[in-house]
């Protein structure tokens, strides 16, 4: 099998020749998917005795940089699998079920979305109404007003609640359920701005399962502990990888104009120097995010410290902010072209599906989140990763 | 020594529950304790104590439980709650 970056290339390149059209009719990528079934991608996070590759956090941002520039939404859709996928890896590792699961989507290339919110919460993932209701080792669960991005298109669904009818809102389980298990009532239709391919329809969720399904750890430390990290990292490379290719167009535009014009420097050639300074810090902001991370996982008490989580909202919150400011300089510099929505310069698309990340979990509560950590935590002034 | 620390538990955890219904060993995150009250937890119990939690104890494992806080106090200051 050839180089996973080879192969995201591959599905980049199917995703590029659908990614208009994707965005315009608001449907899902469902080629790109299928190229990255096809090159067994959705596996590529499974340790290999599971049946996966091994592959570590920063092969598979690569790979979500990759298909995000061709495609955002299927960018996204590849990254909102994996986080799923990690949590399993990160905490079902020792379970029977779970391990089997993961051969599963190895086998099958199983697509695995979300639905971690729910109608009611106020957007604090880390409360649930709904709850598990045990009967011996089967549980049933169902749960309103959930968004489940590809949720009509998933295999599988990871889904938080409460442990037990009477446990407090924040005491929460996460479980696997597989769509021959689940029923899905179409509750609200995805017509947003941007991303408009994620499909991340409202739907009242219904499963029965068995008890062994539901994750060992509870869904506190899961959050904490890998997936928070994970999804800042992930959405990062998402955001890196739209505002790389803006600026790829943009200075596509700038070229053609030098040529035209030969022995004259064209007047957006200064901003692109400037979106390409903007593009490195974004870029460095990433790589330092998969570097902390790479370091605090082997170690659990640095894991689950407040410098760690300081330090992982600052990559969520730069990479979302720098990533609209890098796109309106390829939109300076393209001009009407890059507004217009039919040419090879046009950034719109980019610049809707960028927009997203500063309310993917509103920077605003972040920010509330960080300034309450930093009543505590004294920062690190050291350049050590 | 968890007769001192109950009363800021119930003041500043905002769980659900009475700190006296919680045993010293029982997980405050699965108890409903959130990351921001955690914050403000610390803080009141720096301010009682007329301590100083070092980085090091900034973690989740340290304010898991009663036990594991009134353990940290009982490092930065030995004598904090011995009555």
């Amino acid at each position: 099998m050839s180089s996973l970056v080879a192969r995201a290339q591959l599905v980049a390149a199917v995703a590029a020749q659908y990614s208009d059209h994707v965005d315009k009719e608001g449907r899902f990528p469902s080629e790109a998917v299928r190229a990255m079934k096809e090159a067994r991608l959705l596996s590529a996070y499974i340790p290999r005795e599971f049946g996966g590759e091994g592959a570590d956090l920063a092969e598979i941002a690569e790979v979500v940089s990759v298909i995000s520039q061709a495609c955002a939404s299927a960018g996204m859709t590849y990254a909102m699998h994996q986080i799923k996928v990690s949590s399993v890896i990160s905490h079902g590792d020792k379970a029977e079920w779970h391990q089997e699961f993961m051969r599963r989507i190895s086998s099958e290339q199983l697509l695995v979305a979300s639905a971690t919110t729910e109608g009611g919460i106020g957007g604090n993932l880390r409360n649930s109404i709904c709850a598990v209701e045990r009967l011996g080792d089967r549980f049933s669960l169902v749960k309103d007003g959930t968004v489940i991005s590809y949720g009509r298109d998933a295999d599988a669904i990871l889904i938080t609640a409460r442990s037990a009818p009477d446990a407090p809102a924040s005491d929460q389980v996460m479980a696997v359920l597989t769509k021959d298990q689940y029923k899905l009532e179409l509750t609200g239709v995805w017509d947003a701005m941007g991303m408009r391919g994620t499909c991340s329809d409202n739907f009242k969720f219904s499963a029965e399962g068995d008890v062994a399904q539901i994750l060992p750890n509870d869904f506190g430390e899961i959050a904490a502990k890998s997936m928070l990290a994970i999804c800042h990292i992930l959405w990062s490379a998402v955001w890196y990888g739209i505002a790389s290719s803006a600026v790829s167009r943009a200075q596509s535009f700038v070229r053609a104009e030098a040529r035209r014009n030969p022995g004259q420097t064209p007047p957006g050639a200064l901003r692109v120097a400037e979106a390409a300074n903007m593009l490195q810090l974004m870029r460095s902001n990433t790589i330092a995010g998969l570097s902390r991370f790479a370091t605090a996982k082997v170690n659990d008490d640095d894991l689950g410290s407040v410098g760690f989580i300081v330090a992982m909202n600052n990559i969520k919150i730069g990479a979302s902010r720098m990533v609209v400011d890098i796109i309106n300089h390829a939109l300076l510099i393209t001009g009407i072209n890059g507004y217009r929505n039919n040419t090879p310069y046009s950034v719109g698309r980019h610049m809707r599906d960028a927009l997203s990340a500063q309310i993917m979990i509103s920077n605003d509560r972040i920010f509330g989140n960080v300034a309450n950590l930093l009543l505590m935590h004294r920062l690190d002034p050291s350049l050590a990763a | 020594m968890l007769d001192t620390l109950r009363p800021l538990i119930d003041k500043h955890a905002r769980l659900p529950v009475k700190a006296d219904t919680l045993a010293a060993g029982q997980d405050l995150y699965a108890a409903g304790l959130t990351s921001f009250a955690a914050v403000q937890l610390m803080l009141a119990l720096e301010e009682a104590f007329d301590i100083e939690f070092p980085e090091r104890m900034l973690n989740r494992r340290s304010f898991a439980t009663m036990e594991s806080i009134a353990a940290c106090i009982q490092e930065l200051r030995p004598q904090a709650l011995a009555s």
